[in-house]
């Protein structure tokens, strides 16, 4: 470790991290907002989830490099314009969400939802008041999920010239220069860790009653998904 | 249109042989995404179908999935590159790392699955521990087995074309090239045939795991729509409590 080095480069470091938060904070956010009314809709009709969920699975099939080569054909953009990466990002996001937003409101017991409406809630009072509250625990696991392969993810925009922490390791490869990609790493961990602190935060204001109980993780089953654009 | 002219690119003869050379490209993916998957189900099924089976070790393996995915493997690359030199070596390294988590995860996850009350089914018919898996638990877990095997190798082969920015020639090096020649056909046309591999190899395994789901088990699935009408219609009570071991 060349620790002269980061001493006198503290700027472009701290500049490539404001980047990197810069541009994976909104796919996080994108994820979330889009994937509750998508997984709401797949987990009340057979024929939604399965072609949401089969979509999400064959947009996540696509290769990160590619992706990134792609949606700027596809959107017009310049190939070194940033939204393209936030784009890219977000299509991964809404993509792994999607399954467990639905999985989340599935979790509902449909017994609750009809005291609710029995009780007089109208449509959209059950849904703000009573499913998307229930379906927290399980949606926080999912966005945390995304959280953090949104951020390991993003470095692959290096390759394209989009810069954020990732351009550390172009950097170290063509410098052979290992302190740069040591660097690149340790800030990417601490930032995915940052985000999952932030979300557990948010949710333990947001759910107040799940605080006692252990903390959800994520299941097993997310791992089996495909997972070929977490690169 | 970009696209017309990258699918002309791909289709143009002159490119599978010469200094393009898409079929030697392709086989180089496929023949190091192989031999990484290989060496991955190797270390990871074994490992995977212990915890399954005994329970143990299944904190230990959430987390290690946990860091995996928080890992760049952008950067992973770059520094085991740098450690080792420029050449296959690191590569296969960072590849089996990343493939050994959703390979374990599947495989676990697959084994857990089995229930418990078959399990003791077989017991009490005699079947060794050993008979249990091999002929209890692995046909049964059999479909999330491949599913691992499924995120694992879309994992390996789009990791190779982020290798091809360091030195590794693959299909990811018409993106590479593309790039740097400011070549916006080659670059699309490598995007594409990235994707049409990840797709393709995708659709196989999932035909793959359709076909390995045992006969019984298949008749007696249902939708996952399903699990609300299930959780309603509990099973007596007595009779799971007597079914308890």
């Amino acid at each position: 470790m060349n620790w002269v080095w980061i001493g006198s480069n503290l700027g472009l470091i701290g500049g490539r991290i404001l980047e990197h938060l810069a541009l994976t904070a909104p796919p996080i956010v994108i994820g979330l907002v889009l994937s509750i009314p998508l997984g709401y809709w797949a987990s009340r009709s057979k024929a939604a989830r399965s072609v949401l969920l089969s979509l999400g699975g064959i947009l996540y099939t696509i290769p990160s490099i590619a992706l990134l080569v792609l949606v700027p054909v596809l959107l017009g953009l310049a190939i070194l314009d940033p939204l393209n990466l936030i784009f890219a990002l977000s299509v991964y996001a809404v993509a792994i969400m999607v399954r467990s937003a639905a999985d989340a409101f599935v979790s509902v017991s449909a017994d609750v939802r009809a005291s609710a409406t029995a009780t007089g809630f109208s449509a959209w009072q059950r849904f703000f008041g009573v499913e998307l509250p229930l379906a927290g625990p399980v949606l926080l696991a999912g966005i945390r999920v995304v959280s953090v392969s949104t951020v390991s993810i993003a470095s692959v925009g290096a390759i394209t010239g989009i810069e954020q922490l990732g351009s550390f390791f172009t950097d170290a490869f063509q410098r052979s220069f290992l302190t740069e990609a040591i660097v690149g790493i340790v800030s990417i961990l601490l930032i995915a860790a940052l985000y999952d602190v932030i979300l557990t935060r948010i949710a333990a204001l947001l759910l107040p009653w799940t605080r006692k109980q252990p903390a959800v993780t994520a299941s097993p089953k997310v791992y089996t998904e495909p997972l070929g654009g977490s690169l | 249109m970009l696209f017309r002219d990258a699918l002309a690119w791909i289709f143009d003869l002159a490119h599978y042989s010469g200094r393009v050379d898409i079929p030697t490209h392709l086989l180089d993916h496929l023949r190091v995404s192989g031999l990484c998957i290989l060496i991955a189900v190797v270390i990871a099924v074994p490992i995977g179908v212990a915890i399954g089976h005994t329970g143990k070790g299944r904190g230990a393996a959430i987390l290690i999935s946990n860091v995996a995915r928080a890992v760049p493997t952008l950067g992973l690359l770059s520094i085991l590159i740098l450690a080792i030199g420029v050449d296959l070596r690191p590569i296969i390294i960072v590849l089996v790392i990343l493939a050994i988590p959703p390979m374990l995860a599947g495989t676990y996850a697959g084994i857990e699955s089995v229930d418990k009350q078959t399990i003791d089914a077989a017991r009490a018919v005699g079947m060794s521990e050993w008979q249990i898996i091999i002929r209890v638990e692995l046909p049964l877990a059999a479909p999330l087995i491949i599913g691992g095997l499924r995120a694992m190798a879309l994992q390996v082969i789009a990791t190779l074309g982020i290798a091809s920015s360091f030195a590794f020639g693959g299909l990811g090096i018409y993106v590479i090239n593309g790039l740097n020649q400011g070549d916006y056909v080659q670059l699309l046309a490598g995007a594409i045939l990235i994707t049409a591999l990840a797709l393709i190899v995708d659709g196989v395994l999932a035909v793959v795991q359709r076909f390995v789901v045992p006969r019984g088990v298949a008749l007696g699935r249902t939708d996952p729509n399903d699990h609300q009408k299930r959780a309603r219609a509990p099973r007596p009570r007595v009779l799971q409590e007597g079914m308890q071991s």
